[in-house]
């Protein structure tokens, strides 16, 4: 009970100091928090918009929530979703004669395979024992992103798109539908099935017991028999293709398409979320749902209030040591 | 109580011994001393005023220097640098020519030669000793406290460093070594005080002292005869449930690798391993758990070759293990006593694959090892770290029990326990050897080991140092063992 007082209090200092900054920047700091707010939670559009950026932002909380059951820190979301989507655009644009109800799986298999094979690269790495994953997750994130480049700005450039560095139109078969009139997707099924598998793996099956034991203790863990390494590379695996099946409905849903801007850092924000909600299920979807405010009032703070977009990142970066304070000094898979 | 009412008397111009088993209390005694721990009651002092000593900083102001079994030296600087950096009064301005004169002419004056501008990690353990040594000189200490200095040496850096005490006794300091091998004691000390229990056994000058005498006061005079009777496993022919052969494992860094050790359990036969600890018991364990791979040499484990199996395998052929250190090395603690319960045996309880556990079943089993032990713990649905340390040996011995094991591993199973449950738990090894069950014992406590055992086998520096049933060996003869006074022979089977 203290811990979530104290939570929220850090939690409103975050706020605060935001708002100290907003000042500093001759804004009125009241007013562009109601906006933020009303514009999200006060229409329907802006809560449909809310929707749309919870579906990403979950799926990268789980990405970073799985491995850090057993003390792994997957900073590599934002990489892995970029991955996936390269995948998943590949399919979608050489199988594009497909139907969809052989199409739109297939693409969703290959962003879970792309993301989760990027991820194995430091699950690997650290299996091994030779690199830290926390250095190679974050660092692998660089590369994908120039990786999505290269296709973009080459072999996959679209020559109808006036140079435009994007790749062909998504064919309707590839595309994941969405509601009338909002941008609210069926991609919403994937994170709603990862959240009610990932508890349940967690607290009802043999592997959710091994997991809390070598998160729990490592040295028992591996006396009693459990395969710490197999665990490990399999985790990041898990998260990885959970950020990558991310990727492929950004490109699916929204975009339509495989652009080089492809994300505003939802890799990132779901390693947030994560953290802050402890990895718990229910905080998670409590978390995404701030943080989607908080991602779709940055697009107001642009337009209303004349700043740059990426303002709201420093109110995401106070979040985060609202986070670090909390989970402060906790050990790690030796 | 790790000290009970210690005198102890340290004169200038001394070499002091330090003698006793593991858990006698000679390193808490001598952290008292440096400023480490604080007595409850007793006083200091220094010649003939009494003196407060609150924190190692109040002993250096006193020239009280002590020498850790870990080196607090930092790698990453030169010999000078880390001395420097020890010195009471560090000028803002570092002379470092001035320094390292002063370091050369100290360190040829005690015959403790180490190049003073050679970063640390280059150098060998010997080396950062004499590094240790230095320092302590030239921050003045006037008493210095060495604690088993010569754990990691070879033997000639022993004598080196016997040399350097006899240098540090002319010249009027006084030295303590802690130790538990008699020949050093007797090669080195001018005094030798011995602990036992938290408590002086024995103050002695070195020309009284002898082998035999030094033993009784470590050992205690509590077993003049051998007080188990023959094993009635004397059956032979018997498959082995466990057999090394020849094996060796990697020395790396401080720890013990294992030297040729061959030995086998036969079933109803319980084992007891001897030693001090830190001389390959939990390498002996590792290896056999399969968590340490055999540098050379076979396991063979119910007649198939082991050596290559992965733990997994090995724990769920039938081994148990009763862990030295159950937080550190067996539980879970923010798992429930149930849920590490099924951790111990996960194919027993998984359903569907995996998918789920089946938590009657554990329960079933853990309340059924539970009363046969004749246990009771709290709560079977609290977490594992909220238990007593005696609350979670009984779980752990409850625990492995229920998957009736055909060998056990035991490290010092019955410490931590009130009496009677550690006659409950020598009970439990000695029904599992009537059923067929082969035991090895790991214990600190002979007593224990005499009376449990049918076999001995005396460990030292990772090496049998030797083998013999309780009946031909007496309690002195593994004491010598155990500190390496009879070197590798030693009556065998």
């Amino acid at each position: 009970m203290t811990s979530s007082i104290r939570f929220f209090g850090l939690l409103g200092l975050a706020f605060l100091v935001f708002a100290v900054l907003l000042l500093a920047f001759g804004k009125n700091p009241l007013k562009a928090y109601v906006d933020i707010f009303s514009s999200t939670l006060g229409s329907t559009y802006g809560f449909s918009e809310i929707l749309v950026k919870m579906i990403p932002l979950t799926l990268t909380a789980v990405a970073v929530a799985v491995p850090s059951r057993i003390w792994l820190i997957n900073v590599g979301g934002e990489g892995q979703l970029y991955i996936g989507a390269l995948f998943a655009t590949w399919g979608a644009l050489t199988l594009s004669t497909l139907p969809a109800w052989i199409l739109l799986p297939f693409i969703s298999v290959l962003g879970v395979l792309g993301g989760g094979l990027w991820g194995s690269i430091s699950g690997i790495l650290r299996a091994k024992g030779w690199v830290s994953e926390t250095i190679s997750t974050l660092l692998l994130n660089y590369v994908a992103i120039l990786l999505v480049n290269f296709f973009v700005f080459g072999p996959w450039k679209d020559l109808e798109s006036a140079n435009y560095p994007q790749t062909a139109e998504f064919v309707n078969a590839a595309t994941l539908p969405s509601f009338a009139g909002t941008r609210v997707h069926a991609g919403f099924v994937f994170p709603l099935a990862v959240l009610i598998l990932f508890y349940f793996v967690l607290s009802r099956t043999r592997w959710g017991l091994e997991m809390r034991a070598i998160g729990g203790n490592p040295e028992a863990a591996r006396r009693s028999g459990i395969p710490i390494n197999g665990y490990i590379t399999l985790l990041i695996f898990i998260g990885g293709g959970l950020a990558g099946l991310a990727g492929m409905i950004e490109v699916s849903a929204i975009q339509g398409r495989l652009r080089p801007s492809l994300s505003p850092g939802y890799g990132f924000i779901g390693f947030l979320i994560s953290w802050m909600a402890g990895g718990n299920p229910l905080g998670i979807v409590a978390a995404a749902f701030l943080l989607a405010i908080v991602t779709a009032g940055g697009d107001i703070l642009q337009m209303a209030h004349g700043l740059p977009g990426s303002a709201v990142n420093i109110l995401n970066a106070l979040i985060l040591f609202v986070v670090l304070s909390r989970q402060g000094g906790k050990g790690g898979v030796k | 109580m790790a000290n009970d009412h210690v005198d102890l008397e340290i004169n200038s111009g001394e070499v002091h011994a330090l003698l006793g088993e593991n858990g006698a209390g000679k390193s808490t005694l001598m952290k008292i001393l440096y400023g480490f721990y604080r007595a409850d009651s007793g006083e200091i002092r220094l010649k003939g005023q009494p003196v407060q000593i609150r924190s190692p900083h109040d002993a250096k102001r006193l020239r009280i220097g002590m020498v850790f079994q870990d080196f607090t030296l930092i790698p990453a600087m030169t010999v000078a640098e880390n001395i420097s950096l020890f010195l009471p009064s560090l000028p803002v301005v570092l002379n470092k020519g001035g320094m390292i004169g002063q370091i050369e002419e100290i360190s040829k004056r005690f015959d403790l030669q180490v190049d003073p501008s050679a970063p640390v990690w280059q150098l060998s353990v010997g080396e950062k000793q004499k590094a240790e040594v230095l320092k302590l000189l030239l921050a003045d200490a006037q008493i210095l406290i060495l604690d088993e200095p010569t754990r990691s040496l070879a033997p000639h850096e022993v004598e080196g460093l016997f040399r350097v005490f006899a240098q540090l006794r002319r010249d009027g300091y006084a030295v303590v070594f802690i130790t538990h091998k008699l020949k050093e004691v007797l090669a080195c000390a001018d005094r030798i005080t011995v602990m036992r229990r938290g408590q002086v056994s024995g103050t002695l000058n070195a020309s009284e002292a002898t082998e035999e005498g030094l033993v009784s006061l470590m050992f205690g005079k509590r077993f003049s005869e051998s007080p188990r009777g023959p094993g009635e496993s004397s059956q032979k022919n018997l498959q082995p449930l466990l057999e090394l052969k020849q094996v060796s494992t990697p020395v790396e860094g401080q720890t013990t690798g294992l030297k040729e050790i061959n030995f086998t359990i036969l079933p109803g036969e319980i084992v007891g391993v001897a030693g001090v600890s830190g001389n390959g018991q939990k390498e002996l364990g590792d290896v056999i758990l399969g968590l340490q791979k055999c540098d050379t040499g076979a396991k063979y484990l119910w007649g198939q070759d082991a050596t290559h199996w992965s733990v997994a395998r090995i724990r769920s052929s039938g081994v148990a293990f009763i862990p030295e250190d159950p937080l550190g090395m067996a539980v879970v603690a923010g798992l429930t006593v149930k849920e590490n319960m099924a951790l111990s045996n996960i194919r027993r309880y998984a359903r569907q694959g995996g998918v789920s556990m089946d938590w009657e079943l554990v329960e079933d089993d853990i309340e059924q090892s539970l009363a046969l032990l004749g246990f009771e713990i709290p709560s079977l649905d609290k977490p594992a770290g909220a238990l007593s340390g005696g609350n979670l040996q009984r779980m752990i011995l409850a625990q492995e029990m229920a998957r009736n094991p055909k060998l056990i591993l035991a490290f010092y199973p019955t410490r931590g326990l009130d009496v009677q449950s550690a006659i409950a738990a020598r009970e439990l090894f000695r029904r599992s050897r009537s059923k067929g069950a082969g035991v090895l014992l790991i214990s600190e406590d002979l007593e224990e080991l005499f009376v449990l055992s049918d076999r001995l086998v005396v460990l030292f520096r990772g090496r049998i140092a030797g083998t013999g049933t309780p009946h031909d060996l007496s309690i002195n003869d593994v004491g010598y063992l155990m500190t390496g006074s009879k070197g590798e022979h030693g009556p065998n089977k």
